[in-house]
């Protein structure tokens, strides 16, 4: 996997030292920290500072460093039947800022990628609407159109931590969540030029892909901030991410950001649709279900520290991790180094937009002594990121879905982390 | 009133008034044929809206199920591995092993033709007529023992059915945990000791990763 980048070597010693790097960094577990050798090091003069690279159009569509072939997606297997109807995660510990790289969104797919010609692409209109439409992607790209930046969450990120720390790195408990640039148009301007009947209510949006993947959408939210997006970070969405159009519904659950949009049904009422009944429901502890659970709490976990980004030097160190709500921006994030006895105020960092990822960092000194880190936000509503047993305590643990509460990192005197609960 | 008029400039220069009512301003897009609408229009609500003519037995259904729906559901609907169990599950909602089936959980038959008709057979969508769709509707009914055997689900009788759990669902009353503005969160001193409750790697189900070794102090 990582050679496949390296442009052919010929009997150069650049080439050889290409290949051998390659084949190094194949072999899988060495690091380029531990494959560096001294020789790299001053005094000396490393190949990279005295033999040509790569030219221009070696790589027409650029990829990250062979060195960090380790920043993937990964799923978990165990966790569904098949991979076409499953869940892999973003790699939080491994980003910094706000925005997630395209190639990095978490996926979640109900029938496998639809490969959607982007010249076959349509999208209906139909329902309560003056006159039922059809767009062509070009259609949609004639549209006035708007840049925004929202994080996208699964309503069941962290839902395997209900009932106790379950899996050991954040990139498992909390990766269903990405923050792109979305460029589209309002979905309001789409809509009008269908033109709404007075007694429109309720959307049903629906993909095209092989599970035609609906929900019901309540009209206000329609009209008020989504879009149909068919950029993402300024390129084309990945197809993954519904090439070629989405629908972008900010602060609530992934589930409704209908991917490869085909259809959107305007109604007097909700369709009480398999996603928002069947699943995207939270079973509380008297057996009686939410419905209709749309926006995403305020909620925020340490990325670094964590349990695939051990503490590596004592002395002094940085600890990083995101914040988002669904409700607004993130106001304040407080963090605690002693599992939760004593708190202080993190530094947020970065721009601070509605609905987006917040990315915050706490500078601390560490001698080898045990931590337990944990990270709680406040957005602008003043909504409190709860701990784990105060959800508990009001939804017991078979919700399965918006689990928003305090994560805990264990940091032993080696470095090592590990998710544990604690008193 | 406030958005609407932090958005006037915009609004104004797209030459588009606020009101939802008015259709066409731009001229983009083209008509849909009512053909093609109907070829699309597949969704069903709890109401019948949606529902095409026709009708299915649950013998017409079983069959059908046997044939194209065991592999992953099972031969009475108990699921494999960890495909969807469609049938039982009743009084285990409040349950520390909740089995949420269409019979104990789904709100609305329609959910049930609608799915169905939309997204099964998984890999092979759309490939079931109406009639059949209704046969396989009326079986799952029959699995959890909602109507006997002898039962036909037609476009005329079926929001007659109603599923037990249509009234287990409660509207969202979140925040539902303490806000700024009923409790100031503590900063010092919070609690007097701290006692790890439990951990991950008791469990041991975590994929590997390449990363998460050689972790080193200096």
């Amino acid at each position: 996997m990582s050679t496949s980048r390296k442009p052919q070597g010929g009997t150069t010693r650049r080439g050889f030292l290409s290949a051998a790097g390659g084949a190094a960094l194949a072999a899988g577990a060495i690091r380029p920290a531990v494959s560096a050798g001294p020789e790299n090091l001053p005094p000396n003069v490393p190949g990279w500072s005295r033999y040509l690279g790569s030219g221009v159009d070696a790589y027409p569509y650029g990829q990250p460093s062979s060195f960090e072939s380790h920043v993937v997606r990964r799923n978990v297997a165990w966790l569904t039947a098949s991979v076409e109807s499953s869940v892999n995660f973003t790699p939080l510990h491994e980003l910094d800022g706000i925005i997630t790289p395209n190639g990095l969104c978490f996926e979640r797919h109900h029938a496998g990628i639809a490969e959607v010609d982007p010249s076959d692409y349509r999208l209906m209109i139909n329902g309560l609407v003056d006159k039922p439409m059809i767009f062509t992607l070009d259609d949609i790209k004639r549209f006035p159109r708007t840049n925004k930046i929202f994080f996208l969450e699964c309503a069941a990120n962290s839902g395997m931590e209900w009932r106790g720390a379950q899996l050991n790195g954040c990139q498992f408990t909390h990766g269903m969540v990405h923050c792109v640039m979305y460029t589209g148009v309002p979905l309001k301007l789409i809509l009008e030029e269908a033109g709404l009947k007075t007694n429109a209510k309720w959307l049903m949006v629906e993909g095209a892909d092989a599970a035609g993947m609906n929900r019901s959408v309540p009209l206000d939210k329609a009209l008020d901030d989504c879009m149909v997006a068919f950029k993402m970070n300024g390129e084309a969405l990945r197809p993954e991410q519904g090439y070629p159009l989405r629908l972008v519904v900010p602060g609530w659950e992934g589930n409704m950001w209908i991917k490869w949009l085909r259809r959107i049904e305007v109604g007097d009422q909700p369709w009480h649709t398999r996603e928002e009944t069947s699943k995207y429901t939270d079973l509380l502890e008297n057996g009686k279900s939410r419905r209709f659970t749309w926006a995403m709490d305020c909620k925020s976990v340490i990325t670094s520290p964590s349990p695939q980004a051990p503490l590596l030097h004592k002395g002094h160190n940085i600890l990083s991790g995101i914040a988002w709500s669904g409700r607004g921006t993130v106001d304040r994030v407080d963090v605690t180094l002693d599992g939760g006895r004593n708190w202080r105020p993190a530094r947020i960092d970065g721009p601070s937009f509605d609905k987006a990822v917040h990315r915050f960092y706490f500078e601390f000194d560490w001698q080898g002594e045990s931590l337990l880190l944990q990270s709680r936000a406040i957005d602008s509503t003043g909504y409190v990121q709860p701990t784990k047993d105060e959800l508990r305590a009001v939804r017991g643990t078979n919700s399965i879905y918006h689990n928003n509460g305090i994560q805990t990192w264990h940091v032993r005197g080696n470095g090592e982390v590990e998710n544990v609960e604690v008193s | 009133m406030l958005k609407s008029a932090k958005r006037f400039a915009l609004t104004a220069a797209l030459a588009l008034a606020a009101g939802p009512a008015l259709g066409g301003a731009l001229g983009l897009g083209s008509e849909a044929r009512p053909e093609e609408v109907t070829a699309w229009d597949i969704d069903v609500r709890p109401d019948g809206q949606g529902l095409p003519e026709g009708g299915g037995t649950v013998e017409q259904g079983e069959m059908l199920f046997q044939e194209r729906c065991t592999a992953c559901h099972g031969e009475f609907g108990e699921g494999a591995g960890r495909w969807p169990v469609l049938a039982g599950g009743y009084d285990t909602l409040d349950s520390d092993n909740p089995v949420k089936t269409i019979g104990s959980y789904w709100p609305h038959l329609s959910t049930v033709y609608d799915y169905i008709r939309r997204a099964m057979p998984f890999g092979d969508a759309q490939s079931l007529t109406a009639d059949e769709t209704y046969a396989l509707t009326a079986y799952l009914l029959y699995l959890n023992e909602i109507v006997a055997e002898d039962f036909e689900l037609t476009k005329e009788n079926f929001t007659s059915i109603e599923l037990s759990n249509e009234s287990g669902f409660i509207p969202d009353d979140r925040p539902d945990t303490p806000g700024l503005s009923e409790r100031e969160p503590c900063m010092t001193d919070c609690k007097p000791e701290v006692v790890i409750r439990m951990r991950a790697r008791v469990l041991d189900v975590t994929p590997d990763t390449e990363d998460t070794s050689a972790v080193t102090s200096d």
